[in-house]
């Protein structure tokens, strides 16, 4: 994959602020100085190398009221692929990540019930004996999370 | 907002992402029986009230060359918390910014900053760029980096959406 500097740009826009209108692509293309036609291909082949994962909304849990949360796990080292298989098994885990620390397993839960979280930590708990410790945010200061391409 | 069962319907459609058609709306509404306008204003009201957070391109930051994220956590006092997490959370490298509670004794930390990086050292110099700025020189402070990633999926909504 290579990203040409118009590339950039799209993904650089395109983050936030994608037009809800008739023609979206001709709105956004006119400020990025494109066609329509040309950002529609440049945006369906920026997908299919992967670049992108999906283009539309990134929602808010709990506002959609859903339940999200933050968990941690201390996994010795020789049953960690055990462990990941299991943690993994549950939709409602979107990502997990190991991390260079004692508590070397992080995911997130995402459910539609907020008492969902619960049962499914409790029941990763139960499967693999070892304890999940629960870490829902309490306040957020920002949810950026955008990337300069 | 309250959300109605059109509402739901739409989530549930849109969680796949837009068509990438000249009038992507007009083919979600047709999908669901729905007229273009109406799609339109329901995405727009669940917009504005916030229930999208961010309506566009979702990267994957690993393919885009972000190679290296930390997640760099602090103990920081209770009355001081609120105050810190904003500077940290408007601060350019940091790209989220969450208070979550200690698990003592296990877990001392109370303030997350998520921060990536296109290699270790240009997440390490990000870090100790912060401390240095605002003097977090004296908080107890780890920095836990990725060595794996298994899932990177989004919270899926409906039949399959993505939530921060």
């Amino acid at each position: 994959m290579s990203l040409d500097e118009t590339d950039r740009a799209i993904i650089n826009v395109l983050q936030g602020g994608f037009p809800i209108a008739a023609r979206p692509f001709a709105v956004a293309a006119e400020r990025l100085g494109l066609t329509e036609d040309d950002l529609l291909a440049r945006i369906t082949r920026l997908r299919a190398d992967g670049t992108l994962t999906r283009f539309g909304p990134l929602w808010h849990a709990e506002k959609m009221g859903g339940g999200l949360t933050l968990t941690a796990m201390k996994v010795p080292a020789e049953r960690y692929e055990e462990v990941t298989e299991i943690v993994n098994s549950y939709p409602e885990v979107a990502h997990n990540y190991a991390r260079e620390h004692s508590f070397n397993m992080w995911f997130v839960v995402a459910t539609e019930r907020p008492e969902r979280i619960r049962e499914v930590l409790d029941d990763i708990e139960r499967r693999t004996g070892l304890a999940v410790f629960d870490m829902p945010k309490i306040e957020e200061f920002f949810v950026g999370l955008r990337f300069e391409a | 907002m309250e959300l109605n069962d059109r509402d739901h319907r739409l989530i549930s459609a849109l969680g796949d992402g837009l068509a990438l058609v000249e009038r992507p709306y007009l083919v979600l509404g047709q999908s669901l029986g729905m007229a273009e306008d109406e799609v339109i204003a329901r995405i727009q009201a669940m917009k504005d009230c916030g229930i999208i957070r961010r309506f566009g391109i979702i990267v994957r930051h690993h393919e885009l060359g972000f190679r290296a994220n930390a997640m760099s956590v602090w103990d920081i006092p209770d009355h001081q918390v609120a105050e810190v997490g904003r500077i940290l959370g408007d601060s350019p490298e940091v790209t989220l910014c969450y208070r979550r509670p200690r698990r003592l004794p296990d877990w001392p930390y109370n303030l997350f900053c998520m921060i990536h990086g296109r290699d270790r050292p240009a997440v390490e110099a990000a870090i100790a760029a912060l401390v240095e700025r605002y003097g977090l020189g004296s908080h107890a402070h780890a920095v836990l980096f990725s060595t794996r990633r298994f899932k990177q999926t989004g919270a899926r909504y409906g039949r399959r959406a993505a939530a921060e």
